[in-house]
């Protein structure tokens, strides 16, 4: 079996879900490399573009931030702000947002502002961007997460961006009209959200990881029921991760 | 006589930008997102001219934010995102002001943000979105009531609704237009007949110019009406809008500028190794900002050879290969 690295196998697990036609709103870090590896290796008519207006670029090198000048190369229009978020809302497309997160509750929402009091935080992140935009209004999102206790809670410190909220219908309830969280791929393996409770479940795990080990660093009760064991990734998948999405290994 | 003659009135130096146009206290907006198009020249004056008291109307300014807020400059924020690539996950002066409790700040999203200029660019006193439905950026206002009652600041941080037009229950969030004093922008190129033309992604620059009381616009390049009006399709605001025209090469410096340079990993790099320590980071200001006097002096500090480095393909629009680590 070949040696993989974690972002290795979050960028191919997430870039698995992507289908074709797909439009996929991609975020910084391991999200850009998912973005870009689903379109190079699995869906190769989804289209990915970026929240500051880039529409798909060509990614001859991969982008480190969502401004980088590399989300304008190649692409079929550059816009701005407003026209991307007309995009990620748009009731004829289906747009899946990747975005990462410091915290996630059950529910799959989601906290980037800050840890403690938020007037005067233990810690500060940088704030929603534009992930509480794409989770009000996207088709779907799937999430990047370091799988640690710390970081899977009971209660947010601060919800930025709404998944399904507390459950049920609850997210419809609020006024959202569609979306919701799909998966979330972390370094152990990929959660999905049931169909009637919206709480979060164990769909696959990793080869090497158990079950236990998911349920030890998750800070809430976790449904493993359902979950069995992630194909490892191809060498050819891997060669394409490292030869044509990342080849500098900036973020790989 | 001018060689710009069109324009003459407008044309002015970095000093005399700032000097004229920014105050004590000023609401302030700047163009660009992270990594690409601060306008980082206008923003070093500022800090060399000690203006104080800025309230600061961001979407996601990476590179400015951070100096501006690490200079002591901003006493006032409204943020969607204060971050700047894998060169700071977040903002490393922004980050210490918000923890130490030094400025006054409030959270909104890109997407509501821009929207806020849209409304001030259309003279429209509000907006409504879906956004940030059941999010805490609608649970907990930054500013205290005494803030909210002074000049620029919206009353209210936001209002939830009845979607009026609909008898289900459907509800929206309207959020209180922003009329900046400032627009601060930074163009690839200005026609001397005032013309700007932002090439690339333009954010949310459009709507900030738009909305703003006053529009300064620092430029790589003036270029001559014949070239700027053979293809106005390209362009991005008209000379009307455009109050202040700085003609400032490699301005957005270390923050990119497509098809005319990257970022500067190696700048970005050092700035990341001292903004944490307050002593270095005072020692980064005396080094670039305090110690030189003009942009010139800094870009002789950087070196041509890291210019080159950096120096954009034209045709890609970035420097192809560029060690960005």
């Amino acid at each position: 079996m070949a040696n993989y690295t974690d972002n290795e196998m979050m960028a191919i697990n997430a870039g698995r879900l992507i289908k074709n036609n797909d439009i996929v709103f991609a975020g910084t870090g391991v999200s850009m490399l998912a973005a870009a590896a689903a379109k190079k290796i699995y869906a190769p008519k989804a289209i990915i573009f970026f929240e500051t207006g880039g529409i798909d670029p060509s990614l001859e090198e991969i982008p480190m931030a969502v401004a980088d000048p590399r989300v304008m190369s190649g692409t079929c229009l550059n816009s701005g702000l407003i026209d991307a978020f007309s995009i990620v809302g748009h009731r004829k497309l289906h747009t899946i947002a990747f975005l990462g997160a410091a915290q996630i509750d059950t529910y799959g929402n989601l906290n980037t502002t800050s840890l403690g009091n938020y007037m005067r935080p233990k810690t500060r992140f940088p704030g929603s961007g534009g992930a509480c935009d794409v989770a009000s209004l996207a088709s779907g999102v799937i999430t990047f997460m370091q799988h640690e206790k710390r970081r899977f809670v009971e209660k947010l410190d601060y919800l930025t961006s709404v998944g399904w909220y507390t459950g049920g219908d609850s997210r419809s309830r609020l006024g959202l009209v569609r979306g919701g969280a799909t998966a979330v791929v972390t370094n152990l393996g990929v959660m999905k959200f049931d169909e009637d409770t919206k709480k979060m479940y164990l769909a696959e795990y990793y080869p090497g990881v158990s079950k236990e080990r998911v349920i030890e660093n998750t800070g809430f009760d976790l449904d493993v029921s359902r979950a069995g064991e992630s194909p490892a990734p191809s060498r050819e998948e891997l060669r394409i991760l490292r030869e044509e999405v990342d080849p500098q290994n900036l973020i790989l | 006589m001018s060689i710009y003659p069109e324009i003459s009135d407008k044309l002015m130096t970095l000093k005399d930008a700032v000097s004229r146009f920014i105050k004590d206290g000023s609401q302030i907006a700047i163009g660009g997102f992270t990594v690409t198009r601060n306008p980082m020249a206008i923003i070093y004056e500022i800090v060399r001219q000690k203006i104080k008291n800025i309230h600061l109307v961001c979407h996601s300014n990476g590179q400015g934010l951070d100096i501006l807020i690490g200079a002591s400059c901003v006493k006032r924020l409204e943020i969607a995102y204060g971050g700047n690539g894998r060169y700071a996950p977040t903002c490393i002066r922004f980050k210490k002001a918000i923890e130490g409790g030094v400025i006054e700040f409030e959270d909104y999203s890109n997407y509501q943000m821009s929207l806020r200029f849209l409304a001030g660019a259309l003279g429209s006193p509000f907006i409504s979105t879906k956004s940030g439905l059941g999010t805490d950026i609608l649970q907990y206002e930054g500013f205290s009531e005494e803030v909210r009652k002074e000049r620029k600041v919206a009353r209210k941080k936001y209002v939830t609704i009845q979607n009026p037009f609909n008898d289900d229950d459907d509800k929206v969030v309207l959020l209180p237009a922003l009329n900046p004093d400032v627009a601060l922008i930074h163009a690839q190129y200005v026609g001397d007949d005032g013309t700007v033309r932002i090439k690339g992604l333009t954010f949310a620059d459009l709507e900030q110019a738009k909305s703003a009381d006053t529009v300064i616009v620092t430029c790589e390049e003036i270029v001559p009406r014949s070239f700027i009006r053979l293809d106005p399709d390209q362009n991005s605001l008209p000379s009307f809008l455009v109050d202040a025209i700085v003609k400032v090469p490699l301005g957005a410096h270390p923050t990119a500028c497509f098809s005319f340079y990257d970022y500067d990993p190696i700048h970005l790099n050092l700035y990341k190794k001292v903004a944490g320590n307050d002593a270095l980071f005072r020692a980064y200001l005396d080094e670039w900002v305090y110690g030189v006097d003009s942009h010139e002096r800094y870009l002789e500090k950087i070196g041509t050879t890291q210019l080159q480095k950096i120096k954009a393909n034209p045709v890609l629009g970035y420097a192809a290969g560029l060690d960005r680590k």
